[in-house]
């Protein structure tokens, strides 16, 4: 059984002349960055708004949040990529779908990308909201009233804030979830990081080296993403309050 | 939409859809669920053993794989697996496994990583006395674990086990890439053939939805029951 071995072929061009494998990889994590930064955008803001919803007193406002979630969490995202890409665009009024579908090529795959990412995540951020504010002790929600708040501000200015610290961590691994489900928008043709390895290896027939390569830029971006997260933590952590993160975590 | 929402095209294809593609999802589902959940079980034990050594591999192995996301880990293996078969067997040149083998291997080695995690949290959460009763009674690790740590780790965890393998249900969805016939795969091949991508999509979708709605009120259900028992 044999492999050869060639990691030399990161350096070589590619044969469309678009610059090494390398620079396949570097532009494919490029890709994965800024799909996985907008979507986490647009899911943060979502998933505050339907979290805060499951937590009023309004039942139709929890109604609503709640098949919400139901929606994005019981569709496989592969799916949902390909309703985003393939079926939203046959639904929508002739006129504008023609216009989605005449895009240009990265943009075409990238902005369905955004949403669906976007989308399913904002549904696993709205759970995590809700309990962040759930974890909150119940006294908060009434201090805020009793000082004359109105309920929008008691969210603004009482509870998401805290409930977003207490949150941090959980949000973090959802946001490394993110990027590890952005590899999804490879099926619709975005070559972020798998499918830059991906095509790279059908190119150069190193199917190890590509992988490999793609292997380390993850890893990479999991312990930056990690690192940040933890400075983050300390940079908004309240003095006395849950005491960060000595106090948590196990045994 | 050009000519309005086909539903023959579902009625049609439906045998197809679910005796081909469904089975292959199904069947692909339970056997990596099992496989997983056993090496997964062995991966807690090792992290929460006091040898470095299986520790550090244990780690290792769930913190690398926790890391990268599936679609990769499917790539991974589709192209490693004949090589690893063949120097396994000693043969010369790399085996030709089939794509299911191939993406059963692949998904019992990856969900391993994820159910060894909620077993450590399962072992975890039964009370250290237990270990030293267990001890006490002359019993080894492996008599400790197996008849009195293990089963109570398993039924308390039993929900969270569960809303994980409806997760896994869903992942398989991504054997697509391997042009495999699953239930999505399936579709896709129907939806491609006949140009009838809405219909085949949105379907595949409400499928999907109402299995795993349902499944996870049954989880739900399951868990209230088991938290009135306690």
């Amino acid at each position: 059984m044999h492999y050869n071995w060639n990691w030399s072929i990161f350096f070589e061009m590619a044969p469309d002349g678009s610059g090494s494998d390398l620079d396949t990889l570097w532009r494919g994590l490029g890709w994965t960055v800024s799909t996985a930064l907008l979507a986490w955008v647009l899911a943060l803001s979502l998933g505050a708004i339907i979290g805060v919803m499951r937590t009023t007193e309004s039942k139709l406002a929890q109604r609503i949040g709640t098949c919400y979630v139901e929606l994005f969490r019981n569709i496989p995202l592969l799916v949902q990529m390909f309703l985003w890409y393939f079926v939203l665009p046959e639904l929508m009024p002739q006129a504008l779908g023609d216009q989605i579908k005449q895009m240009a090529p990265p943009w075409a795959m990238f902005w369905p990308a955004v949403f669906c990412l976007g989308f399913f995540t904002s549904s696993r951020v709205a759970e995590q909201v809700r309990a962040g504010i759930g974890a909150l002790p119940r006294g908060q929600r009434m201090a805020g009233t009793a000082l004359g708040l109105r309920p929008v501000q008691v969210y603004r200015y009482v509870l998401l804030p805290m409930a977003f610290r207490i949150i941090l961590p959980p949000l973090t691994s959802e946001f490394l979830n993110l990027i590890k489900n952005t590899s999804i928008a490879f099926t619709i043709g975005l070559l972020e990081l798998t499918g830059s390895a991906r095509s790279m290896q059908e190119f150069s027939f190193q199917v190890f080296e590509a992988f490999a390569g793609a292997t380390i830029l993850y890893f990479f971006l999991n312990m930056i993403v990690q690192i940040l997260a933890r400075v983050l933590e300390r940079r908004v952590a309240v003095p006395g309050f849950m005491g960060s993160r000595v106090n948590t975590g196990g045994h | 939409m050009n000519n309005g929402f086909d539903w023959d095209v579902i009625v049609r294809t439906a045998p197809y859809l679910f005796r081909d593609g469904m089975v292959f999802t199904l069947q692909l589902t339970v056997l990596s669920a099992v496989g997983g959940l056993i090496l997964g079980t062995i991966l807690a034990m090792m992290r929460l053993s006091s040898n470095r050594l299986l520790n550090g591999i244990g780690t290792a192995y769930v913190t690398g794989l926790r890391a990268l996301p599936l679609l990769l880990v499917i790539f991974w293996f589709y192209f490693l697996v004949p090589y690893i078969g063949a120097w396994v067997t000693g043969a010369s040149r790399p085996l030709t496994v089939g794509g299911f083998t191939s993406a059963l291997i692949t998904f019992t080695l990856f969900e391993a990583a994820y159910y060894c995690e909620i077993m450590r949290a399962g072992i975890q959460s039964i009370a250290r006395g237990q270990v030293a009763a267990g001890q006490a009674l002359g019993l080894n690790y492996f008599q400790v674990m197996g008849n009195v740590i293990l089963p109570q780790a398993f039924r308390n965890m039993m929900p969270v086990l569960l809303t994980q393998t409806i997760v896994l249900f869903q992942d398989t969805s991504l054997v697509y890439v391997l042009s495999l016939t699953d239930f999505m795969g399936a579709a896709a091949k129907v939806a491609q053939r006949d140009g009838r991508l809405v219909e085949m999509y949105l379907f595949a979708a409400a499928v999907y939805f109402v299995i795993c709605f349902v499944a996870s009120r049954l989880v739900r259900r399951l868990q209230h029951r088991m938290a009135i028992i306690r």
